[in-house]
């Protein structure tokens, strides 16, 4: 039986602004299991990037309750929060936020100098195929690249999970491809818990199990046998 | 409802949104309008009045001395080429006794030609009227005195005029144009209460000090377009027979020596610190607009696809633009008016003016507020150029990213000096290095002004420790009625509570050395003087040779003259008898420039023979009193400077002076160095939200990324520190150079405690900023930054 990462009961997550209610979430629970991979699918506005936060611990939930390895995340401070994504957490995002200043390996060192147990930036920038551009600046790299340094940064620190909001969004295919490859591996490899955000459904083929999100609630939810090879997929 | 156009509302939320930075940039130029609209209305407040005043009362252009003038010199003075008026009177020395006043007053009396006003040098009449021809003891007084002492017309006090003690009506109470500024025998700055200028009847006068049908003091006025230098020549040698001691121009009538002084200052000041101001000013404002553009760039490429021209966007950042300096004029002008009538009020105490109006005449305020204008735009002209220019395809594509070097890039991985934090910030700060040395700039400006208020202190500290402490420490200076043998020692040493004397000799002369030439007084000192010493170029006492001049480095330099070549001293009062002299040696002197001699070399020097002009004495400060009585009752002295008492008062008037105005300086200092950190670190924390956002979803903490810009605007401040104690110590030393005049200098110190303290200051204001930027660092919207585009 694989333990569980993450548990999510009831969660619930209401913006007011301008006395204007919005309810983002409206009560997903889920449970997600040490290194499955899942896909949270669904249409701009459904609440997965939301709730993806709320995990993440850059967001809080209005109600309900996030346990993080039997931790509750709904009582952590805002220093327990910022220490848990020092921590446990790697985040990738559409628009990669690399530190300009800083080249491909001086990027993955950000995490590695204030992590627990990190591996060599080196060797992460070799994990996403990167090892031979360690000394180029982010100006120097191409979409895809950036995004592969990205995610060597969110890995490097050995993170207990991995958060990719639209990794591939920004990208043509083919980069798009190298991308989620690099993703994989690091599952696979490293049992690294991961959860992909996406509104392209093609991508879900690769998941253990995949969530569909629509007005801030699971709408299904469904497993796949045999994820298949980023290359498979076709989208 | 008028509505306004859409883009002129973005206008108004732009400056809503950026209100901070536009507060900052408008306080900053506001300086720049305040000291210009200060500096330029009291300078136009002083010079016109000035005018006016010269020109109504008949001031004169050339004035001279004699010991004995025949009044039917009067009409060949008149005869000469050039001359409009001529006006000859008796001016002595008097010393008063006022009722409630212990110590003695110093003052100046003159005559009054009688049945008729004076052709020169005419008196302003506040309240009575003049003395009449017939009356031998009837007095127009002075404003300042009369109000300092409650004294009104009808009233009268006593006067010891030629040894001869009087009781005086006061008829009149008067202004002079010749005593705007005046200073009493032995002052350091005006004391209203000690020093007293009256004016007599000229048969009154004659009878007091027996001149009969005769002169010491000659004043004329000029036609416009006569040739000075020829009147002088040709007024010397009328009046050599006669012990004329040297005709002299205005700049060198010591009541317009110190108001021209002043006017020279505050038109330095109207030259000098606004383009400061507004050129820090004009910086800010290109570095807020070039990031505001970037940041719209998608908008102005939005505004150009909808068709709005080049120059509608350009109107648009030029509106905000003008928006920021005519806030900064509004706020300038305000502040410049209201200190500027602080500062009239402030020469109204020390420039005795029938009027003194501060100058709000609009067109200061016009051309403030055009030079502001000009400097903003000035500032914005490459962004709005860049932004007009843009191509709107271009500008609805995001801008190609920022390219950086790898500086401080170590080879070696895994030896680290910085960390990855550290080396963003430095190199953030590489990148755009122009920017960043101009940021520097700007902050080390606002400490150069500190360095150059602060150390006047550290100055007058110097002069005032050097002078009396050192060099002249008497208590107080008996001035001899006439030149008297050395024997009147011994009754001065008799008067009570007298503990030393020493006696000086003063002989006014003509120096020589080349072709050029200074009218000065020789100073005669006794061996051994400790009352009034000469001081090295160390500071060390120095004991007078027994032969040879000694200069003060001042003299000696105008002179051009070095220890041991000739110089020739003519001596004025005694047929203009030419002698040469060596120089035996420099000294330090802050005050006059008088040189000094050997007493005895001085007697040898002159023909009379031994005489003494003034003596130094220290006084018992417990039988005060019965000195004052006894200095009031005495025969034969013309007057008596108080030094322990203007010394008191140089002090008072000093730290008063001192503590406005470094009040006004760390204000100013403090905008200045808050209006560039504070702005450098909000463009910083635009340009790097998304850097340090993703810090913070990396795991940073608050404070570490507070870090990262705390590194770059700490190397900006800490850069601008040694540079701006280098430029302090220039504007220092420029002001030093403009003070420096014959009567009196002050010397360049500056202690490393003002460095300390204006360094202080800065950093304090720059650690305020700090703060404030921190507390928006803490309220990043991790979210929203990292998930938009930039």
């Amino acid at each position: 039986m694989p333990t569980p990462v993450f548990i999510a009961e009831n969660t619930t997550k209401t913006y007011v602004t301008n006395e204007v209610e919005v309810h983002a979430l409206r009560g997903v629970s889920m449970t997600l299991f040490e290194g499955e991979m899942v896909v949270l699918l669904g249409p701009s506005g459904s609440g997965k990037s939301t709730f993806l936060n709320i995990l993440g611990g850059l967001d809080n939930a209005t109600s309900g309750t996030v346990s993080f390895m039997g931790k509750n995340l709904t009582d952590f401070s805002e220093s327990e929060l910022t220490r848990y994504r020092r921590d446990y957490v790697g985040f990738v995002f559409q628009f990669y936020n690399l530190i300009p200043s800083l080249n491909a390996w001086e990027n993955v060192a950000l995490t590695t100098e204030i992590a627990r147990n990190p591996m060599d930036p080196q060797e992460a920038l070799e994990l996403v195929g990167l090892g031979n551009r360690s000394s180029h600046f982010p100006a120097e790299m191409s979409g895809g690249e950036q995004q592969r340094v990205a995610i060597a940064r969110a890995i490097a620190k050995r993170p207990e999970v991995l958060l990719c909001d639209e990794p591939t969004g920004a990208l043509d295919t083919k980069t798009g491809t190298l991308v989620l490859e690099a993703l994989q591996r690091i599952n696979l490899e490293l049992g690294t818990t991961t959860a992909i955000i996406t509104h392209n459904t093609a991508i879900q083929q690769m998941a253990n199990r995949v969530y569909v999100f629509k007005d801030g609630a699971i709408e299904s939810t469904h497993e796949n046998e045999r994820p298949k090879q980023p290359s498979e997929v076709a989208w | 409802m008028v509505a306004l156009p859409v883009l002129d509302r973005k206008v108004i939320r732009d400056l809503k949104r950026l209100w901070a930075q536009v507060l900052a940039i408008a306080l900053v130029m506001a300086c720049g309008v305040m000291t210009l609209i200060l500096a330029q209305g009291a300078y136009r407040s002083l010079s016109q009045t000035q005018k006016t005043y010269y020109d109504q009362y008949r001031f004169g252009h050339i004035f001279a001395q004699a010991v004995r003038a025949p009044d039917h010199l009067k009409d060949r003075i008149a005869a000469i080429d050039g001359v409009a008026a001529v006006e000859m009177r008796i001016v002595r020395s008097a010393i008063l006794d006022i009722p409630q006043m212990a110590e003695p007053a110093a003052g100046i009396a003159l005559s009054l030609p009688s049945g008729r006003k004076p052709a020169v040098n005419r008196l302003y009449l506040r309240a009575g009227r003049l003395p009449e021809g017939s009356r031998t003891n009837q007095v127009a007084l002075d404003s300042r005195f009369a109000k300092a002492h409650g004294l009104n017309p009808g009233d009268t006090f006593s006067a010891i005029l030629n040894g001869k003690k009087l009781n005086l009506e006061i008829t009149g109470i008067i202004l002079s144009p010749e005593f705007i500024y005046a200073l009493g025998p032995g002052d350091l700055v005006p004391d209203d209460r000690r020093f007293a200028v009256f004016f007599m009847a000229q048969s009154a006068m004659e009878g007091l000090f027996d001149m009969k049908n005769a002169a010491n003091d000659i004043s004329l006025r000029l036609l416009r377009g006569a040739c000075t230098p020829c009147v002088l020549e040709q007024l010397d040698r009328l009046l050599k027979p006669y012990g004329g001691t040297g005709a002299y121009k205005r700049k060198d009538q010591q009541s317009h020596a110190f108001l021209d002084a002043e006017l020279t200052q505050l038109s330095a000041m109207a030259k000098v610190l606004p383009p400061i101001f507004l050129l820090v000013s004009a910086f800010l404002v290109n570095m807020i607009l070039s990031r505001l553009i970037a940041l719209e760039r998608e908008q102005i490429g939005l505004l150009k696809a909808c068709g709005y021209s080049s120059w509608s966007v350009a109107g648009h950042y030029a509106k905000l633009v003008s928006f920021i300096a005519l806030l900064g004029v509004g706020i300038g002008s305000i502040a410049g008016n209201y200190m500027g009538k602080l500062m009239t009020q402030m020469y109204a105490q020390y420039f005795s003016f029938p009027f003194l109006v501060f100058d709000e005449s609009p067109d200061i305020y016009l051309i403030a507020a055009a030079i502001s204008l000009f400097a903003a735009l000035g500032g914005a002209l490459s962004s709005i150029m860049k932004a007009a220019r843009l191509p709107p395809a271009v500008a609805m594509r995001p801008p190609a990213p920022p390219r950086f070097r790898s500086f401080l890039s170590l080879k070696s991985k895994r030896v680290r000096i910085l960390s990855q934090l550290s080396t963003m910030g430095l190199r953030h700060l590489m990148h755009n290095p122009v920017r960043s040395l101009l940021t520097s700039i700007g902050v080390s400006f606002a400490l150069a002004l500190l360095v150059s208020a602060l150390f006047l202190t550290n100055s007058m500290d110097h002069m005032i420790n050097v002078a009396f402490n050192k060099a002249e420490t008497a208590d107080a200076r008996l001035t001899l009625a006439d030149d008297k043998a050395p024997s009147v020692l011994d009754d001065i040493l008799r008067l009570p509570g007298v503990l030393t004397a020493e006696a000086y000799r003063q002989e006014p002369v003509i120096l020589r050395f080349g072709p050029k030439e200074k009218r000065v007084a020789i100073t005669g000192r006794p061996t051994n003087a400790n009352l009034s010493r000469i001081l090295d170029l160390d500071e060390r006492v120095i004991e007078m040779p027994r032969t040879g001049l000694m200069l003060p480095t001042h003299l000696a330099n105008q002179l051009g003259v070095k220890p041991g070549e000739m110089v020739t001293v003519e001596l004025t009062r005694h047929n203009s008898i030419l002698q040469q002299v060596r120089v035996s040696g420099t000294v330090t002197s802050y005050m006059g420039i008088s040189a000094s001699m050997h007493i005895d070399a001085l007697n040898a020097l002159v023909p009379t023979g031994p005489r003494i002009s003034d003596l130094a004495i220290n006084i018992d400060r417990t039988r005060l009193d019965d000195l004052y009585d006894a200095v009031k009752q005495t025969p034969g002295l013309g007057g008596i400077a108080m030094q322990m008492l203007s010394r008191e008062k140089f002090r008072e008037l000093m730290d008063q002076s001192f503590t406005s105005m470094l009040v006004a300086y760390i204000t100013i200092a403090v905008i200045v160095a808050f209006g560039v950190v504070y702005n450098a670190a909000r463009i910083q924390l635009s340009e790097r939200g998304r850097e340090l956002a993703s810090l913070r979803v990396i795991g940073f903490s608050k404070q570490e990324v507070f870090h990262v810009i705390l590194v770059e605007m700490a190397m900006i401040v800490l850069l601008a520190q040694p540079m701006g104690w280098l430029i302090g110590y220039g504007m220092a030393a420029g002001m030093i150079q403009g003070f420096a005049s014959d009567l009196f200098r002050v010397p360049l110190v500056v202690l490393p405690s003002t460095y300390a303290i204006a360094s202080f200051v800065i950093l304090t204001a720059a650690l305020a900023c700090a703060l404030i930027v921190r507390r928006r660092v803490g309220k990043l919207d991790l979210i929203k930054t990292l998930k938009t585009r930039e």
